[in-house]
C-alpha cells in the first residue's frame, strides 16, 4: 500500500486580471518512511502543492491520499514546518510546543510529558519556561521541531525550514532533523532550492520545472548516500556527481524558459 | 589587575550618574514651565494685565477649590463625572473590539459595512447628543452612551486593521493542527493585537471624557462638564477653570492608569 499518493494535481491561481496555472497535472507517490524533497527555481508552486497535500489549499482539480484516504478527512496526521519558526512570542516554550495537542483537545498528561521529553531529547533541556525571543534562531526552529513532532503526525511537511539559518546552524538542523525522523520513523516531504540540502537529506528528490509547475524529473539517491546522515552525506564522494546532474538539469530547465 | 577588572562597573556607574543628572534637569525644566505658567498668570491677573473677571487667577480658582471641597459638591461631581467616562470608555472599547472580531470573523459582513463604517467615523459623534437623550432620557445612560459612541467606530476601525495584519503564517501554523476560526482567534489574532488595543485605550481616554462633558453640557445638572456650563452661564469662570483643571488631572490619572495596564500586558 503506499503511504501517500498524489494524483493529477492542478492548481490554478485566480486574480481580477489573470489566471495563472501554478501547478499542472503532477503525480508522485510517497512509501512509509521516505523522506522526498522538492526541489526547484523559486515560483514553481513547491509550496503550492505542500499546502494542497496537506489540505490547507483545495487543488482545482486532483486528489491528495493519506493511507488511501483523502487527506482533508487526515485532520492532525499532517505536521507542518514553515520557513521561519513563528513560536507565539506571548506564550512560553512549553505552552508554544502543546498548542497543537491543545487545539486538537489530545492534551493530557501523557502526550504532555511526551512533548517536554521530546524537547529534552531535542536537546533543549531546562528553556520550558523561557519566552521565545531569549532562544536563537536554531534553538527556535527545533522548539518549532518539537511543537510539529508532538502531535505525533504521520506525515511532515518541511517548507524550506533551514532557509531562514545560518550555514552552521543548518548543516547542524539538518542532521537533528534527519536523525529525529529517522528514529521516529516518519516519512517527510521537504521543499528547497538548495540542491545540496536535497541529496543529502533526501531518499528521492522530485525536480520540479516553473510556469506551471510540473514535475521535470525524479532523482532516486544511492543507498550509501541514503544510510548516512545529511553531513556526511555532503562529504561523500558520490554527493558531487549528483550534483553536478541536478545542477545540469536546472540549467537546462533555464535555458529552456528563455 | 583588579584595576581593570573594576573598570566597566566604574564606567557604568558613570553611565548610571549621567542618566540620573538628564533625569533631574528634565523634572526642573518641567517644574520651571510649570512654576512660571502660574505665577504670570497670577500676576496678570493681578495686574489687570488680563480681565480677571474672564481669565480668574491660580489664587481665586484655589479658594473656590478649597470650598468647594468642604461644601462637598466638588467631590459628588468628580464622583458623577468620573464614573460616567470609566464606562463609557470601557463599554466604548469593548464594544469597539467585539465589533471588530465581527468583522474579522466574517468577510462578506466587513465588505457590506466598509463604507458604512466610513460615514459613521467621519461623522462627528457628538451630533448624536440630542437623539441619544431623546431616546435614552436625560441621565446616566445617555451621558454613558455619548462617552462610548465617541470611540467606539475608531476602536472598531484600528482594530480591526490591526486584526488583519497578523501575520498569516501564524494563522497556518494553527490550521495545520486543524484549528477552528474561534481557536484562531483566540490564541493568535487577539493576543497578537493586544499592543494595539491599548494604544486605542489610550486614545479612548480622551476621547471619553470629550464624550462625557459633551453630554453633561446637554442635559446634566451633576459633573464636572455641569459646572462648566453653570459657570458659564452665571459668568463664573472660577468655576470654569477649576473644573478644567480637575479634567485634566483625572484625565491625566486615568492615562496613567493605561499605561500600567500597557507594562504589565506588554511585559508578559
Amino acid at each position: 500500500m503506499t503511504f501517500l499518493t498524489v494524483e493529477n494535481i492542478h492548481h490554478t491561481y485566480f486574480t481580477k486580471t489573470s489566471a495563472t496555472t501554478a501547478l499542472s497535472n503532477i503525480s508522485l507517490t510517497v512509501e512509509e518512511g521516505e523522506f522526498v524533497s522538492l526541489l526547484g527555481p523559486s515560483g514553481c508552486g513547491k509550496t503550492t502543492l505542500l499546502s494542497i497535500i496537506s489540505s490547507l489549499l483545495k487543488p482545482t482539480q486532483g486528489t491528495v491520499l493519506l493511507e488511501n484516504k483523502p487527506v482533508t478527512t487526515a485532520k492532525n496526521q499532517i505536521g507542518y514546518m514553515l520557513q521561519q519558526d513563528y513560536l507565539f512570542p506571548w506564550k512560553t516554550i512549553e505552552e508554544n510546543i502543546l498548542i497543537g495537542l491543545k487545539l486538537s483537545k489530545q492534551l493530557n498528561q501523557n502526550t504532555k510529558a511526551a512533548a517536554l521529553r521530546l524537547l529534552n531529547q531535542i536537546g533543549l533541556a531546562g528553556v520550558e519556561k523561557q519566552l521565545p525571543r531569549q532562544l536563537s534562531g536554531g534553538m527556535r526552529q527545533r522548539v518549532a521541531l518539537v511543537r510539529t513532532l508532538a502531535t505525533e503526525p504521520k506525515l511532515l511537511m518541511l517548507d524550506e525550514p533551514f532557509s531562514a539559518l545560518d550555514y552552521q546552524t543548518k548543516l547542524k538542523l539538518e542532521d537533528l532533523v534527519s536523525q529525529t525522523l529517522d528514529e521516529f520513523g516518519k516519512t517527510a516531504i521537504l521543499v528547497t532550492h538548495d540542491i545540496g540540502e536535497a541529496i543529502a537529506m533526501s531518499d528521492r528528490v522530485f525536480l520540479l520545472s516553473p510556469s506551471p509547475g510540473r514535475i521535470y524529473k525524479t532523482f532516486t539517491m544511492p543507498e550509501e548516500l541514503r544510510n548516512i546522515s545529511p553531513f556526511e552525506a555532503r562529504n561523500h564522494a558520490a554527493f558531487s556527481s549528483i550534483f553536478q546532474t541536478i545542477w545540469k538539469e536546472l540549467e537546462s530547465l533555464e535555458r529552456e524558459k528563455e | 589587575m583588579s584595576e581593570k577588572k573594576n573598570k566597566p562597573e566604574l564606567l557604568h556607574k558613570n553611565y548610571i550618574q549621567s542618566l540620573k543628572i538628564e533625569k533631574r534637569w528634565v523634572g526642573f525644566y518641567q517644574a520651571i514651565i510649570f512654576i512660571v505658567f502660574f505665577s504670570s498668570w497670577q500676576l496678570a491677573s493681578q495686574k489687570q494685565w488680563i480681565d480677571p473677571l474672564l481669565f480668574s487667577s491660580p489664587s481665586k480658582i484655589w479658594n473656590l477649590l478649597l470650598e468647594k471641597i468642604q461644601d462637598g459638591t466638588l467631590v459628588s461631581n468628580i464622583g458623577v463625572t468620573l464614573t460616567e467616562t470609566v464606562f463609557g470608555f470601557i463599554l466604548g472599547t469593548l464594544l469597539g473590539t467585539i465589533l471588530a472580531a465581527i468583522l474579522w470573523w466574517s468577510p462578506m459582513i466587513s465588505r457590506v459595512l466598509d463604507p458604512y463604517l466610513v460615514i459613521l467615523n467621519a461623522m462627528p459623534k457628538v451630533a448624536l447628543g440630542p437623539i441619544l437623550i431623546v431616546a435614552l432620557g436625560p441621565g446616566y445612560s445617555s451621558i454613558i452612551a455619548m462617552g462610548a459612541i465617541i470611540s467606539i467606530i475608531i476602536t472598531t476601525i484600528v482594530v480591526y486593521t490591526s486584526f488583519k495584519e497578523v501575520d498569516p503564517n501564524y494563522l497556518k501554523v494553527l490550521q495545520t493542527f486543524g484549528a477552528s476560526r474561534w481557536q484562531c482567534f483566540k490564541e493568535a489574532i487577539l493576543p497578537a493585537s493586544f499592543p494595539t488595543i491599548i494604544s486605542t485605550l489610550k486614545v479612548n481616554v480622551g476621547l471619553s471624557w470629550v464624550g462625557v462633558i459633551v453630554g453633561e453640557f446637554l442635559v446634566s445638572s451633576r459633573g464636572l462638564g455641569y459646572m462648566i456650563i453653570y459657570g458659564f452661564q452665571v459668568f463664573n469662570f472660577t468655576l470654569v477653570f477649576l473644573s478644567l483643571l480637575v479634567i485634566a488631572v483625572f484625565a491625566t490619572i486615568m492615562y496613567q492608569l493605561v499605561e500600567l495596564l500597557e507594562k504589565k500586558i506588554i511585559k508578559e
